[in-house]
């Protein structure tokens, strides 16, 4: 049975929230997501010599670019050395001689830092929705916390991952290496290496599986999971040609993104405990 | 109550054949130890004898390779972990604390996480005497501050055992004296303590009994006169005599088996062994008033370490 004690996880997960709203982490990343968003918004079409707001569907094309960027690189940055940390400082051992388990202490970091992330990114993108609202009405709002929900997805996919490579890497410095190659592998490479494949095969190499192999990309499920919501998207990004129908399933692409949060933690858990 | 269970009440840390290897190496090698309730009990031994894993074992920290280890009369990896622990208070050799929190947060921090009072904290602070300095961040403290913020919280819910690792360091002289005032005053309120420290002038005189771990066990374990005793090291005994006795001394000494002397700026020093004690002294009396001064020095902590480990 599982030894789990919630009460222990709210203690230190409050602690990590905390940290994170007191040092202004919070603040700061949430200014960061307030302004890049306002000036996509407004200025999303100058290259097309446009200025102002667009449709909803473009402006959600928009941030898409800027979000499949921006928040796997802050929850990595975020979560990486939450393990590693203590290990390094030397708290690690004061804590786990305290009446807590393994599993409650990597929970409360999780979810502590968790929600710090989810804090950000709302009130990050809420003044943009504001904006949104008023200009395409509840249609707009509609769409547009379907975006915000999926940004938090994302968010919570990368953090879980950081947790695992915290949990893995024996040093701080090895711990961020790896949390920057990982942010490069899913969000720069990755894509790249399928096109690649798709490109040196002739167009041999692709078809349903090339579609299915994105679900292995946490930022190419939020991709889909924005794209397929919205249909002058799926032209805008040229993907109804790639993606098979089955994957346009929101419940699905869901369902992948959920699995991407937490595997990583179930993972890090069983690392944590030998 | 019979007799076995009265004994089993008045064992406060029990270690029954614990060992512990990683693959070829043994870090721990089959140790049995038993310290009594209200013991103040000394670990000591060089880096990588295998103190600090033994330490963390007895803590749960790190599971035995083999062997059985009872803290307060349970097993610390147990289905019962969480209350054994709560027992428990520990002082970490390196000890890390929040910088970003306050004192009192630190404490109320642990607290929660311990199933402490946290009520109690304000009180436990003004014991280490940071009764003043509450609501300052631990970034502001100095070192010796800090320590005493990390006994402070290893007192945290009453413990009945304490495990403290090197808890003088940062401390100044006053601090170590007032340091080992409070663990005299737990010691007779029944408070077990585990104590280790590079410090042995600190232990020597402290401790009730102590255990010398080198290669991952045990070499000797008692009192320290009892460890002195058992390893029969000589005795010193400095003296300060006039010149011209000094001649006579020689022969004198000299007559004696196993005695040795050394002449180090100014001072004599004597070695003997522990049964020839009587008779330097005897053989010191002829000297009368030539002898102007007379110091016997028993083998220190460090002298008995250091004459296990050859």
């Amino acid at each position: 049975m599982l030894n789990l004690e919630w009460r222990q996880v709210a203690t230190l997960a409050g602690k990590e929230f905390r940290d994170r709203m007191r040092n202004r982490w919070v603040l700061a990343v949430a200014l960061v997501f307030a302004v890049f968003s306002l000036v996509i918004t407004y200025f999303g079409g100058a290259q097309q010599g446009q200025v102002g707001l667009r449709s909803i569907e473009f402006t959600i094309a928009s941030l898409v670019s800027l979000v499949i960027y921006l928040i796997p690189l802050i929850a990595l940055l975020l979560g990486f050395d939450a393990i590693v940390g203590e290990r390094e400082r030397g708290s690690l051992d004061l804590l786990l001689a305290l009446p807590i388990t393994r599993l409650e202490l990597l929970l409360g970091k999780y979810l502590g830092l968790a929600a710090a992330l989810t804090l950000s990114t709302v009130v990050g993108f809420a003044l943009d929705a504001v904006l949104l609202f008023r200009q395409f009405g509840l249609l707009g709002l509609y769409h547009y916390v379907g975006f915000m929900v999926s940004s938090v997805l994302l968010g919570l996919a990368f953090l879980s991952l950081a947790l695992l490579l915290s949990v893995v890497a024996r040093e701080r410095t090895r711990a961020s290496g790896l949390a920057i190659a990982l942010w490069f592998g899913f969000v720069l490479v990755f894509d790249l290496l399928l096109l690649g494949l798709l490109v040196a095969s002739g167009g041999e190499f692709g078809g349903q599986l090339l579609a299915y192999l994105l679900l292995l990309n946490p930022a190419d499920v939020f991709r889909i999971l924005n794209v397929f919501s919205l249909d002058q998207m799926r032209s805008l990004y040229g993907l109804t040609s790639i993606v098979p129908p089955a994957l346009a399933n929101p419940w699905l692409m869901g369902g992948a993104m959920v699995a991407w949060i937490t595997v990583p933690l179930v993972i890090a858990t069983w690392r944590f405990r030998t | 109550m019979t007799n076995s269970s009265k004994t089993a009440e008045s064992v406060a840390v029990a270690l029954q054949s614990v060992s512990k290897h990683y693959g070829d190496v043994r870090a721990v090698d089959g140790v049995d130890l038993t310290v009594q309730r209200g013991e103040l009990f000394g670990l000591i031994g060089h880096n990588g004898a295998g103190k600090s894993t033994l330490f963390k074992m007895m803590l749960g920290l790190i599971a035995a390779s083999a062997g059985d280890i009872r803290v307060a009369g349970t097993s610390v990896r147990g289905d019962d972990f969480r209350a054994t622990r709560r027992k428990i208070g520990y002082l970490p050799e390196n000890l890390v604390l929040y910088d970003n929190l306050s004192a009192l947060e630190t404490m109320r921090f642990f607290a929660k996480l311990k199933g402490a009072d946290t009520g109690s904290c304000p009180g436990l602070l003004e014991r280490v005497g940071l009764g003043g300095v509450g609501k300052r961040a631990v970034y502001e403290f100095s070192k010796g501050m800090r320590q005493r913020l990390g006994f402070a919280q290893a007192l945290l819910g009453d413990p009945s055992v304490l495990f403290l690792d090197e808890p003088s360091n940062g401390l100044d002289p006053s601090a170590i004296r007032d340091f080992y005032a409070e663990l005299r005053l737990l010691r007779e309120q029944g408070v077990t303590i585990v104590i280790t420290s590079h410090i042995l002038a600190d232990l020597q005189e402290r401790v009730d009994r102590l255990a010398i771990m080198a290669s991952g066990k045990i070499q000797a374990v008692g009192s320290v006169q009892a460890l002195r005793e058992q390893m029969d090291l000589p005795l010193s005994i400095a003296l300060r005599v006039e010149p011209s006795a000094l001649a006579e001394l020689q022969t004198q000494m000299q007559a004696i088996a196993g005695v040795s002397l050394q002449v180090v700026d100014g001072e004599v020093v004597v070695r003997c062994p522990r049964p020839a004690k009587m008779a330097v002294l005897a053989a010191l009396s002829p000297l009368g008033a030539r002898l102007m001064d007379l110091h016997i020095h028993e083998p220190s902590l460090e002298d008995l370490f250091f004459g296990l480990r050859g």
